[in-house]
């Protein structure tokens, strides 16, 4: 294809997305914007799945019944999310074995957040509340995205993701109503959540790197500081609500702006964590890698019996 | 209680669901697979499910102030009544599958009788639940066939599994106090009926699996007297963790 016809299939995508339409599998589309769907799709699948290991770690150890079907109904919807934005992404021609090894090996990311431990039940909590929280916040707009499967797929995570974020507020409301142990348990998840949760947003406008070309495919519709913004606006009642604190001597309603001010984010935690070095990455790559490599034989096994029986299939037909 | 022995039969039924969800619960999140991931949690969901529906009828029973939670997770290890199967460790992939599917085939002939039990509680939860068993049932079975008729390696693992918990099927058949006295008032199942074609059903998917039957007649019960292999106690630690560290609380 010559320079001019690839410019002209440029410009003629370019007005389709303008005019909002879905881009679909099958159409063409410019290499950089499946390069870019497949980072950011798998991303948000890896996160899915990374997402499950905090809050598996506190399955076993619910404390009711109710409380402990509630989480593994949780669970494993992120676990369906996942299984969903895998197969979203390999309408973009990868395949889902290539994403788990970009995961395994530390090529792909996943969302920071996941690398601090869940010490107490209240992180069950925190977790739906704020973290889902702020995922809804990220997400609610991509259910209008460009791409028609990310799209789609988006309508339905966002659905389930809200009745988390609900279920998680609840779980605080209990707690801060409960004893005094409870609701100092809820205080410190807050405590220990609240920061992890505001830099999920991402970095501010000026160093995010992606956010421009995001936002003319419609991957991205408001500014990281806008969505943070929205974030706080809508938590710091919720807290306020059930008698809690948010950890932030700087945190004070502006009248002027209709919005929250807050204190300043501790941005060099934000690239530890995501270089590599908080708390639980190493725990939380070597539980995947571990599950991984302990399920090979297990995958051998499904693939060689479909062969097998596929075979007989065959002889039968001849 | 005046219903003594119908408690006792209930949590009989209960106590395996409830030890089973929870070693499935373990598994959320290191799966083989992202599909089998999601099939354990999911089996979890249901067994623990049907638990509540039990234990909520039990305490309903016992009349007193005692709530499902009270009877799930604050019984002494020497009060849980689940057969020793249920209990045994997630040592691999090969044993979590062959203890599913080693239960899942007595579940499933089980509800089908206490769908006909004269207690209209009991024979609503057994219709509700015989669905979810049903699917939990061709889940194992699936693979036993993928692990048995898979690789060299997955049919020596599945095998060895096989073997190891073989000890524990025969209590599945073994009786209790409360259970005859139930039988015998048309609302228990009587589990001696259901052995031999228990044993012929189970032979038939290893035999299409590739597998050798065990031959071993040596067999271990005990758990439903509440004498459990040193497994349980560790589950119970985890399980009732929360009950434990903050007594008399609402979550």
């Amino acid at each position: 294809m010559s320079e001019e016809q690839i410019k002209n299939l440029e410009t003629q995508f370019e007005a389709r997305i303008a005019r909002d339409e879905k881009i679909e599998p099958k159409d063409w589309m410019p290499e950089k914007y499946r390069k870019t769907h497949i980072r950011q799709m798998s991303q948000h699948a890896h996160s899915e799945i990374i997402g499950m290991l905090p809050e598996g770690n506190w399955i076993t150890r619910a404390p009711s019944l109710r409380r402990k079907v509630a989480l593994l109904a949780k669970v494993q919807d992120e676990a369906g999310h996942g299984l969903y934005l895998y197969s979203a992404c390999e309408t973009l021609g990868i395949s889902r074995n290539e994403l788990y090894d970009q995961l395994h090996t530390g090529k792909a990311k996943y969302s920071s957040i996941f690398n601090y431990p869940t010490v107490t039940w209240a992180d069950m909590g925190a977790i739906g509340w704020l973290v889902d929280g702020a995922a809804i916040i990220n997400q609610v707009p991509l259910c209008n995205t460009s791409y028609g499967p990310y799209a789609r797929a988006m309508v339905r995570v966002c659905k389930e993701e809200s009745f988390h974020q609900r279920q998680g507020y609840e779980i605080m409301i209990k707690l801060a109503n409960g004893t005094p142990e409870q609701k100092e348990m809820a205080q410190d998840a807050l405590n220990r959540w609240w920061w992890p949760s505001l830099m999920m947003l991402g970095p501010t406008d000026d160093k995010s790197v992606h956010t421009e070309q995001s936002m003319k495919w419609k991957l991205k519709r408001k500014s990281n500081d806008d969505l943070r913004q929205q974030f706080i606006d809508q938590t710091v009642p919720q807290a306020d609500l059930i008698g809690l604190t948010i950890p932030d001597p700087d945190l004070k309603w502006n009248e002027e702006t209709g919005h929250y001010d807050f204190g300043e984010i501790n941005w060099d935690e934000f690239w530890q964590v995501v270089k590599g070095h908080g708390p639980m990455n190493k725990e939380r790559m070597k539980a995947r890698v571990g599950a991984w490599e302990r399920g090979e034989w297990v995958r051998d096994a499904a693939v060689a019996y479909a062969d097998k029986k596929q075979n007989r299939k065959e002889k039968q037909a001849v | 209680m005046k219903n003594q022995n119908l408690y006792n039969y209930i949590l009989g039924i209960a106590d395996n669901s409830l030890i089973l969800g929870q070693r499935m619960g373990e598994l959320t999140g290191h799966g083989p697979s992202l599909e089998t991931d999601i099939a354990c949690t999911n089996i979890s969901l249901d067994l623990f499910g049907q638990v509540r529906s039990y234990y909520q009828y039990a305490a309903k029973i016992a009349g007193d102030k005692r709530t499902e939670d009270d009877i799930a997770m604050l019984r002494k290890e020497r009060e849980y009544v689940n057969v020793l199967l249920v209990e045994q460790p997630n040592t691999d992939f090969a044993y979590t599958i062959a203890r599913q599917f080693l239960f899942d085939v007595y579940h499933f002939m089980f509800l089908t009788e206490l769908q006909k039990s004269r207690d209209v509680t009991l024979s609503a939860i057994a219709t509700k639940s015989i669905k979810e068993v049903s699917y939990h049932q061709r889940f194992s079975s699936d693979w036993i066939k993928r692990l048995g008729d898979g690789t060299e390696k997955s049919k020596s693992k599945i095998q060895n599994a096989i073997d190891s918990l073989w000890t524990y099927t025969d209590e599945l058949f073994h009786q209790v106090e409360a259970d005859k006295v139930m039988v015998g008032e048309n609302i228990g199942v009587d589990v001696t009926q259901l052995k031999d074609n228990y044993y012929q059903r189970v032979n038939a998917i290893l035999t299409e699996a590739m597998l050798e039957v065990p031959e071993s007649k040596w067999f271990q019960k005990g758990g439903k007297e509440g004498v459990h292999t040193e497994h349980l106690g560790y589950l119970l630690s985890d399980l009732q963790y929360m009950q434990r560290a903050y007594p008399n609380m609402d979550w």
